[in-house]
């Protein structure tokens, strides 16, 4: 099966510290790949280059055979790539219903409409008309998926989307996507709750200092085994395990202490 | 009846500054540029009109329809080449070329049209002139009413299309957050040049009313733009009713303060919009903010 997005060596810079490296990745139709990795390993960027909000400084970027490292997001979304951006980032001036609306300048039609949308998030009936700024956050997460399935993607990416939420929010919005996941669309989701990814997910990849470090069916990676990856403190046999040169340096022990404190 | 009789005409000229202030409002509310060479592109929009409907004998209203499509596209151009270079390098450098803008454009048509006056109202036959006598012998001049109808009708028209259309939803959405609206499929750059574009379509309605209803040189354009800012300002930036409101508050302040004084025409505008300015700054708390950080002594 040929890949729906090929991800070539792609390096992604904030100035100049770089925060992709190299990142080599394939998704595939009907993958739900589950990206994890502590805060600053490079999660977030990658999702956003790949969505055409950064740019990628060298590599290159596929989309069903297509080169579109150098298209602007607007044409991405339009060819059915979608993010669903960290922070929900909703136009919070505007209505629930504007919201969902302004998503059909992708200019994609299929089967996910504005009736269609409301169907799988039945919350957002009665607030439809209601400020999306005086919304709750998971009634927030709702919209900002909601928003990205009106372009009618091919493959959705969803940048933390259990971030700040309540437990039965994160189970609402979850429950949510196995709805879209019943269509059929490939996931690409960045999820710092390991329980929830080892159940959805059906591909973990471990990112590290930008670097991918291990890539591997969710069935075949343990608990244990992911854990260490996220702290690169020691490298587990693993299969497909990709190694990267280099000491995890003070990153980790940073993050180390973040998740300590 | 004397003070009524300002009052009217002052709301009337109020319609005239709502006009022209509605583009600079819409820019400033959906890109956040403030455009100083908006008076100046209403003038190129006068001097193109009278240019059609004077040496060259066309009707005014076939000469505004040929002149609209051209200054929209000047608005993209615009857009394209000066308003989105300079807004990526922030708020200052907008301000500073669309100066510059204004400064070109004024003495391109100094250069051009030398420093004759010029008119339309010759070229609208007694509809320059043309009045209804209200009871009580107050006199409300035809151009100046349907002038004021008019700017009632585009303000209403562009907020009906912010509100209701996909452009309008567009428009907001790339204003308020132009990164994400990307990310949803919106060609931010686009909808910003068409944006501009409506706006210069706003100018040029303004240019036009400008040239009909008084006289134009090639240095008005200034003149214009501050009147078009104290009226944004008073009515509060980025509304658009709040922008009618400030045009007619300016205009029949003016005409006040003609009352009293023959000078008292462009000091009891300005002196208006200080004091709004001032009674805005103190209720936002900028003003407090701003002397308490002077006065404290630097660590």
């Amino acid at each position: 099966m040929s890949a729906l997005l090929d991800i070539g060596s792609v390096d992604a810079h904030h100035g100049q510290l770089p925060a992709v490296r190299s990142v080599s990745l394939q998704v595939h139709p009907g993958d739900i790949l589950a990206l994890v990795g502590a805060n600053g390993a490079g999660k977030t960027t990658l999702l956003r280059t790949v969505a055409g909000a950064h740019r990628a400084s060298s590599g290159t970027l596929r989309w069903d055979g297509e080169d579109i490292t150098c298209l602007p997001a607007h044409q991405r979304v339009a060819r059915g790539l979608a993010l669903v951006p960290e922070g929900r980032r909703l136009f919070a001036g505007m209505t629930v219903r504007e919201n969902l609306l302004v998503a059909r300048a992708a200019g994609r039609r299929g089967p996910w409409t504005l009736d269609t949308v409301l169907g799988a998030f039945p919350q957002l009936q009665p607030k439809l008309h209601a400020r999306a700024g005086e919304l709750s956050g998971g009634q927030q997460q709702a919209v900002a998926i909601g928003r990205a399935l009106m372009t009618n993607p091919r493959l959705l990416l969803l940048d933390e989307i259990s971030l700040g939420l309540s437990p039965l929010a994160v189970q609402g919005v979850y429950d949510a996507l196995r709805g879209v996941v019943g269509q059929g669309t490939p996931l690409v989701l960045v999820e710092q709750d390991l329980q929830r990814v080892q159940a959805v997910a059906t591909r973990i990849v471990c990112m590290l200092e930008g670097r991918v470090v291990a890539d591997a069916p969710a069935a075949e990676l343990s608990r244990a085994q992911i854990t260490a990856h996220y702290f690169g403190a020691q490298r587990p046999e693993s299969a497909r395990t990709v190694h990267h040169a280099g000491s995890p340096g003070e990153a980790s022990a940073d993050n180390l202490y973040k998740v300590a404190a | 009846m004397n003070l009524l009789n300002q009052i009217i005409q002052g709301l009337l000229l109020g319609g005239y500054y709502a006009l022209l202030a509605c583009g600079l409002s819409f820019m400033f509310g959906v890109m956040r540029i403030i455009n100083l060479a908006h008076g100046s592109l209403a003038v190129v929009a006068a001097y193109l009109l009278w240019l059609l409907a004077e040496p060259m004998g066309w009707h005014p209203l076939l000469a505004l329809l040929a002149v609209l499509p051209a200054m929209a596209l000047l608005g993209w151009v615009l857009h394209r080449l000066v308003l989105e270079r300079s807004a990526r390098l922030g708020a200052l450098v907008p301000l500073l070329a669309t100066f510059g803008l204004a400064s070109v454009i004024d003495n391109l048509l100094f250069q051009h049209f030398g420093a004759d006056t010029r008119s339309l109202a010759t070229a609208i036959g007694t509809l320059a002139y043309d009045s209804w006598e209200l009871p009580g012998g107050i006199y409300v001049g035809q151009l100046p009413a349907m002038v004021l109808v008019f700017a009632v009708t585009l303000l209403g028209g562009l907020h009906a299309m912010l509100a209701h259309t996909a452009l309008g939803r567009q428009i907001r959405a790339a204003s308020e957050d132009a990164d994400t609206a990307r990310l949803v499929g919106v060609h931010t750059g686009a909808v910003f040049a068409a944006a501009s574009a409506i706006t210069m379509v706003t100018v040029t309605l303004a240019g036009a009313s400008l040239a009909m209803r008084a006289t134009f040189d090639p240095f008005s354009g200034p003149q214009q733009l501050i009147f078009a800012f104290e009226a944004v300002i008073i009515g509060g930036a980025g509304s658009l009713w709040g922008t009618l409101l400030g045009g007619v508050v300016l205009g029949v302040a003016q005409n006040l303060g003609a009352q009293v004084h023959p000078q008292g025409f462009l000091i009891a505008g300005h002196a208006t919009f200080l004091a709004i300015l001032l009674a805005r700054l103190c209720a936002s708390g900028a003003l407090r903010s701003f002397f308490s950080t002077r006065r404290q002594p630097t660590p």
